[in-house]
């Protein structure tokens, strides 16, 4: 319990250090705000006057506090370039990315793990050396040139799916689910290799040890000695590696929503830091740390329950 | 003559090694055994590490180790060839109609299961029994194994149990699908020597009530003399002798197995204690950061100049967190070192160069003390530069010096850790301490990973060292032979307390406290019936 307390207070003591570093991030960006919104003709004055009006010209240190004190009451505060609530133009785009998130999620955990397991009890043999061959060509083709050759089979060629993943409320779930096909097996590509090399490792290291034998001298079953002694070992290396997945999976997939046309986090982080509109980016920032830093704290509470020697104390 | 259960017929088995920059070639490890046993009886299999005994014992279950493979012989089980099995009928036959103890059974528990769960795994995999029945006869078996709460000790978690009753759960684990062959590889010897008594007693108990046939592996004789009917002698893959227990123990026939029984014959006078000690300590206590008990609890003992003082305990006693706050690596919380007439520092960092140099550590796991990178020319010359300045000619003749003072030839000097035996490796250690000409070597278990003959040739060495050098020895050991066979003083150590201190003639004989008493008593004697004799005592002495 107390490592828990401390895992959580170290977890919120991060996120205020990432809220620092974001927000002295924006302060340091070249460009104006008011430069952009006027345009390159706008005078002095009339700049001069909109600086004002936005309030940048308060000094950092308040502009930090009033932002930090917003965000815990839940205001992320007003887009400069349009004037719109932030927490609700964000809520939507969350909401979808969470959804592309999550269903590649579903799939691509899983589906990693049993990979992971079936290359361990066939080391050496082909389906190792096939598994790992795939996966690794999948990791290292960049995820646009992925998009694009997933969209010419199976749009442009066999025509199953649509190449254009916008999804917008009203829409019924299955439909979405058929929008978003083709991004969700990019991403599960992207992300399949990376963890099921990580599991493979994890159970072939804890494959070394003597408990190992132990099992192997019962008789079981080569599955069931992977299955049932070695993984339940190796879970928090596993962890730790699909919860960095998962967190890519929801703050990094900006190319992929680009080139789908996914109405996301990525997309519209993109948007607003072309437009220099720093609120914006500062609020984007600020949920994509919270994402890293509470799935990582999750990764850490998952290796510590997975770990009788943490839970039962002697 | 009984039915025979067992029967291995000129059994050969080999492995394929990778020596660095050569190319791989088959090794042969065991050349030929042969051997029968007979239903219901415990057969010894004896010698040093590398004779092939595990090899063989594994062999029974068809089982090799890493890259290790049987590749000629046969070997029947009930009349049939397992070495011809497939992979189904060697499942059926692992865990089954033969099981095993492993060594460790700290390590050969898996961390993450229960053990009730592990114990009756086969025999609900295999459907001898529903979960209900099987989980009966796992507790009955943890009671006649004399494990403490029974009914509740399974619910329980690896960790959460001690050495010696994890041991007793693992043998409980090998009895439970009722196997035909339990195959013991070194149950007690991770064990300290009190625990091992107990241990030793519940599987020679559980055997006799199950009936079960067993190999038992170890490289202790006096140990497998309580247990086993017969024994076979092993050496390099090949069969020394094989005879009755008595036959070995009191006539052995050959000189190899002369040896193995006579073992341990090295007796020093002690020297008579001496006016100034060289080492002091008063009042020592100390504890580790964050934990709330003291592990030493007001220690004084000292050493005199060339002599030895023994430090003898369990492991858990302190010997070697008294070690450290010599060393200054864990600085005392109460008390002081007094070090050649001057006050030693408590922290390692505030001590002089010649207090580091005078004081030199030899411990227990040679190979992890150095740098398997470093020849063993720069291991033993790296004090030689940092201490004295030496380089280069002048360096390497030192060390050569040395390696002729550690018996061991000149040519050893361009060599690799990895290319040398358990006993050179030690070697090397103690010459690196002796590079540092110290006037104090705190030995640290040194010889407790080594082969009984080989642990013979450090100690003669190290007491041919001390004549020569005149150093001092802190011996930490839990093996009351070596304190025999090299002490001059010794202090019994239990819970952080010493509790009996003095010359060694006078901490040897009685009156004992009960602990030096409980401790001397359960050092395994080669004697038939010993065992029987000490539970008879510690059952007098508690009544």
């Amino acid at each position: 319990m107390k490592l828990l307390a401390q895992r959580l207070t170290l977890g919120l003591l991060l996120l205020l250090a990432a809220s620092v570093l974001i927000f002295m991030g924006t302060e340091i960006l070249p460009g104006d705000v008011a430069q952009s919104i006027l345009g390159q003709s706008a005078t002095p004055q009339a700049l001069a006057n909109l600086r004002e009006q936005l309030g940048v010209n308060e000094p950092a240190m308040t502009r930090y506090f009033d932002w930090l004190f917003g965000v815990l009451r839940g205001d992320l505060g007003t887009a400069l370039t349009n004037g719109q609530d932030i927490a609700t133009a964000m809520a939507g785009r969350l909401s979808n990315t969470l959804f592309l998130a999550c269903s590649a999620a579903v799939i691509a955990v899983p589906l990693a793990i049993i990979l992971g397991v079936i290359a361990v009890r066939y080391r050496g043999q082909w389906p190792d050396k096939l598994i790992s061959g795939v996966t690794l060509t999948s990791v290292s083709i960049p995820e646009f040139m992925l998009g694009y050759i997933a969209m010419y089979f199976l749009t442009v060629k066999f025509q199953i799916f649509p190449s254009v993943s916008t999804i917008h409320e009203g829409m019924s779930l299955l439909d979405k689910f058929q929008a978003i096909a083709i991004p969700v097996l990019v991403l599960v590509l992207v992300v399949l290799g990376h963890m099921m090399r990580m599991t493979r490792a994890a159970i072939l290291n804890v494959m070394q040890s003597a408990y190992i034998e132990t099992a192997e001298l019962k008789g079981l079953r080569p599955i069931t000695v992977i299955a049932r002694h070695a993984f339940p070992n190796a879970i928090a290396p596993v962890v730790n590696v699909v919860m960095i997945n998962l967190a890519y999976l929801v703050v990094g997939v900006v190319v992929v929503e680009v080139v789908f046309v996914f109405p996301g986090m990525g997309q519209y982080l993109v948007d607003h830091v072309t437009k220099r509109d720093v609120p914006v980016v500062q609020a984007c920032g600020l949920v994509f740390a919270a994402v890293y830093i509470g799935l990582n704290m999750l990764a850490d509470i998952v290796s510590i329950l997975s770990n009788p020697r943490l839970r039962h104390r002697k | 003559m009984g039915e025979i259960l067992l029967d291995a017929r000129d059994l050969k088995i080999g492995a394929t090694v990778y020596p660095a920059g050569e190319p791989p070639k088959d090794i042969t490890i065991v050349h030929g055994v042969s051997f029968t046993l007979e239903k219901g009886k415990v057969l010894g299999l004896i010698g040093e590490s590398g004779a092939g005994k595990s090899t063989i014992g594994l062999s029974a279950m068809a089982y090799g180790r890493g890259g290790v493979r049987i590749t000629g012989g046969q070997m029947f089980l009930n009349g049939r060839d397992i070495l011809s099995e497939g992979p189904s009928g060697l499942r059926e036959l692992r865990g089954g109609e033969v099981t095993y103890v492993a060594q460790s059974a700290a390590a050969a528990f898996n961390p993450a299961m229960r053990l009730i769960d592990q114990v009756i795994e086969t025999t609900l995999r295999r459907g001898l029994a529903n979960r209900e029945e099987a989980e009966n006869r796992a507790i009955d078996l943890f009671r006649q194994l004399g494990l403490p709460s029974p009914e509740t000790i399974g619910k329980r978690y690896p960790h959460q149990v001690s050495g010696g009753q994890l041991q007793r759960v693992m043998t409980a684990m090998a009895l439970c699908p009722r196997p035909s062959l339990v195959i013991f590889d070194e149950p007690t010897t991770a064990l300290d020597v009190t625990t091992q008594i107990d241990v030793l007693a519940a599987i020679k108990k559980a055997i006799h009530d199950t009936g079960v046939a067993a190999l038992y592996i170890t490289h202790d004789l006096a140990v497998v003399a309580q247990v086993a009917d017969e024994i076979m002698v092993l050496k390099s893959g090949r069969t020394v002798e094989h005879g009755d227990v008595q036959q070995i123990i009191e006539a052995p026939r050959e000189d190899y197995t002369r040896a193995l029984v006579s073992v341990r014959s090295i007796d020093h006078e002690a020297k008579p204690p001496a006016a100034e000690p060289l080492l002091q300590i008063k009042n020592l206590t100390a504890r580790y950061p964050g934990l709330s008990q003291d592990v030493l609890k007001n220690v004084s003992v000292e050493i005199a100049q060339g002599q030895t003082l023994a430090i003898v305990g369990e492991s858990g006693s302190g010997k070697s967190t008294l070690a450290r706050a010599i060393t200054g690596l864990l600085p005392p919380s109460k008390g002081a070192i007094t070090f050649a007439g001057r006050r030693l520092s408590d922290k390692l960092e505030t001590r002089t160069r010649d207090d580091l140099r005078e004081l030199q550590m030899i411990y227990q796991m040679a190979d992890v003390a150095m740098n398997p990178r470093h020849t063993v020319g720069t291991i033993i010359g790296r004090p030689l530069e940092f201490y004295f300045g030496l380089r280069g000619a002048q360096k390497r003749k030192r060390v050569q010096e040395l390696l002729d003072q550690i018996e061991m030839g000149k040519n050893f000097i361009d060599r690799y850790p990895a290319e040398l035996s358990g006993g050179q490796k030690q070697r090397v250690c103690i010459a690196r301490a002796l590079a540092a000409k110290p006037k104090l070597i705190i030995c640290d278990e040194v010889t407790s990973a080594l082969d009984p003959l080989v642990a013979d040739g450090i100690l003669k060495l190290l007491l041919d060292l001390q004549a020569q050098e005149d150093v001092a020895y802190m011996f930490i050991t839990h093996d009351l032979a070596t304190v025999r066979a090299i002490a001059d003083g010794i202090a019994v150590m239990h819970r952080g307390k010493v509790v009996r201190y003095g010359p060694k003639a006078q901490v040897l004989s009685p009156p004992f406290d009960d602990y030096t008493d409980l401790l001397l008593a359960s050092v395994p004697e080669m004697k038939l019936g010993w065992l029987e004799s000490v539970i008879e005592h510690r059952a007098g002495a508690q009544d």
